[in-house]
């Protein structure tokens, strides 16, 4: 069996969850990557231990991993292919559905677990469920969580590229322009820590108090819906069923409640902390520390003691 | 310019559901059923379109078992003029529900569809692509922020790192995220008009479309459980506990 696996690519690198979706490629077969953009990131790509091959598509027409065309590039290399693979990212779950639309496939989204090569298992109902399907389409399309699969090494491969020929672009969809937070942080998906904001932050400024302890520990910033909502940060640090799936290995949850939807995008962490004012607040059921309190004396303290 | 918005009825966002005792599913009898919430935010979308005078018409259509008219209803009372009720028995998969709205598209000839980026029972976050892919339309996912320019519609969308913005010819498929607006509810004299607006009931299976199921569940279990921790009374004690116990820091 051949599996294709999309690389994605922002600000010039390969992204970190792309990396976890060739782990899993592998346990499925031999892996053929797909990657768009500029030639360096194939050859980026070809040094990936465990890709067999590269495909890469310079067009412009998919540059910028717009959905319409990069669909189409998928469903015209399928033929060759018994499982297509991207990340459950926002690329992954924007092109993913539409590829498997046009080839008669019912996508399997958020695979964390591979069974065999035709059965998988995703969570449901925000992970209060873990449902294992068995797909009887004669293609796989699946998207998976990086969580769940380590990444691939970057270093250590020697894949042959190949050119590939996207379809000319249609006008109906026109890429504008991309906004991407300016930060020096890890990324969410990738962090070995994070330290992670509720409502309890008050207000943008409030939610600012995480900054010096995120600086401490290394850590990416995450929110839950709560803060998102009430505008303290932008909707891309959003941990839990709507936003980014994470599990690091130490998780500090700050004056976050602990809502089934939050839970479900962090409850896989290793270690977590809970500080919360609420001794009642069902963050302390899945946290293995907790510390009952006022955050704004709380947080200070414990940059300070780290 | 006509604005269809497909909506589901799911158990309502604040209920936890169980497994099954015997593993074949979520039990979800007796339980408490409510728009999908990103439904609302599409259906919100919708009917502002048209309180600023673009959209002329908003019409809703839900497939599912016969009570799902509520939600039809409610999505009425919020202000869409018209809903569609596709009834089956099972729960159709995305690329069943799909094939059906295409279906409905070619009937209604919408210049808009907006969806809800993701039902939150199955969690697929698929339907709108797939609408998107079989009718072969520009989409704009995981909309965070609509504008008309030009004849064509401008979309900021969430993505991992940031915001993206593309720029659509219509007609188009809109998912709506959760920053792009927020639901109004609907008031009492808007629930009692919405009981006489019209509602079409046909079967699913009427539309002639192969809606089998490609998937099987094999099973369904609880995920496991984490074990309850310890509170700390002190950070010198939380940091201590990180540093020897949980060697994290």
């Amino acid at each position: 069996m051949t599996v294709l696996v999309l690389l994605e690519n922002e600000a010039g690198q390969i992204r970190q969850a792309s990396l976890a979706a060739v782990t899993a490629g592998i346990k499925l077969g031999e892996v053929h990557a797909l990657v768009c953009g500029d030639k360096t990131l194939a050859e980026t790509a070809a040094k990936i231990p465990g890709i067999a091959k590269v495909l890469h598509a310079g067009d412009e027409a998919v540059a910028h991993e717009l959905a319409e065309p990069l669909a189409d590039l998928i469903v015209s290399l399928a033929g060759d292919y018994s499982h297509i693979v991207t990340a459950a990212s926002a690329i992954g779950k924007n092109v993913a559905p539409r590829a498997a639309a046009l080839l008669d496939v019912q996508p399997i989204p958020d695979v964390i677990a591979i069974e065999s090569a035709d059965t998988f298992v995703r969570p449901i109902y925000a992970g209060n469920a873990l449902a294992t399907v068995r797909s009887a389409d004669a293609k796989k399309v699946l998207t998976v969580r990086s969580a769940n699969f380590d990444a691939a090494p970057a270093e250590g491969g020697n894949a042959e590229i190949i050119s590939v020929a996207a379809t000319p672009a249609s006008d109906t969809s026109r890429f504008v322009s991309v906004a991407l937070s300016d930060s020096d942080r890890p990324e969410l998906e990738s962090a070995r820590v994070i330290v992670s904001g509720g409502r309890g932050m008050q207000s943008e400024e409030g939610f600012k108090t995480l900054d010096p302890l995120a600086d401490k520990l290394g850590a990416a910033i995450g929110a839950s819906r709560a803060a998102v909502d009430s505008g303290y940060v932008p909707n891309e640090y959003q941990v839990g069923q709507t936003g980014k799936i994470v599990a690091p290995e130490l998780y500090i949850a700050i004056g976050i409640s602990g809502a089934i939807q939050h839970l479900a995008g962090m409850k896989d962490s290793r270690i977590i902390v809970a500080i919360n004012k609420d001794a009642e607040a069902p963050i302390f059921q899945v946290a293995d520390y907790g510390l009952v309190g006022d955050l704004f004396e709380i947080v200070p303290q414990l940059t300070e003691a780290l | 310019m006509k604005i269809l918005v497909p909506v589901k009825r799911v158990v309502d966002y604040n209920i936890r559901v169980r497994v099954k005792a015997d593993g074949t599913g979520v039990e979800t009898n007796g339980l408490k059923m409510s728009m999908n919430p990103f439904d609302e935010i599409a259906v919100e979308e919708a009917v502002r379109l048209k309180e600023k005078g673009i959209a002329t018409e908003v019409v809703v259509v839900s497939i599912g078992e016969p009570k799902a008219q509520d939600t039809l209803r409610t999505a009425m009372a919020m202000g869409a003029d018209r809903g569609i009720l596709l009834t089956t028995d099972n729960s159709p998969e995305p690329l069943a529900v799909a094939k059906l709205l295409k279906e409905i598209v070619a009937r209604e000839t919408p210049d808009l569809v907006i969806l809800g980026k993701q039902a939150i029972d199955d969690d697929m976050n698929a339907t709108g692509q797939m609408l998107a892919g079989l009718l072969g339309w520009p989409q704009g996912t995981f909309a965070s922020k609509l504008e008309q320019i030009d004849g064509r519609l401008q979309v900021s969308r969430e993505i991992d790192g940031g915001t993206e913005t593309v720029s659509l010819a219509l007609p188009a498929i809109i998912t709506a995220d959760l920053r792009l607006n927020e639901p109004r509810y609907a008031s009492l004299p808007n629930i009692m008009k919405a009981k006489k607006k019209p509602l079409e009931t046909m079967e699913a299976a009427s539309l002639g479309v192969d809606i089998a199921p490609r998937l099987t569940v094999v099973s369904v279990a609880e995920p496991a459980e984490r074990k309850a921790g310890i509170t700390v009374g002190s950070v010198a004690e939380l940091v201590e506990k990180l540093r020897n116990e949980a060697k994290v820091i």
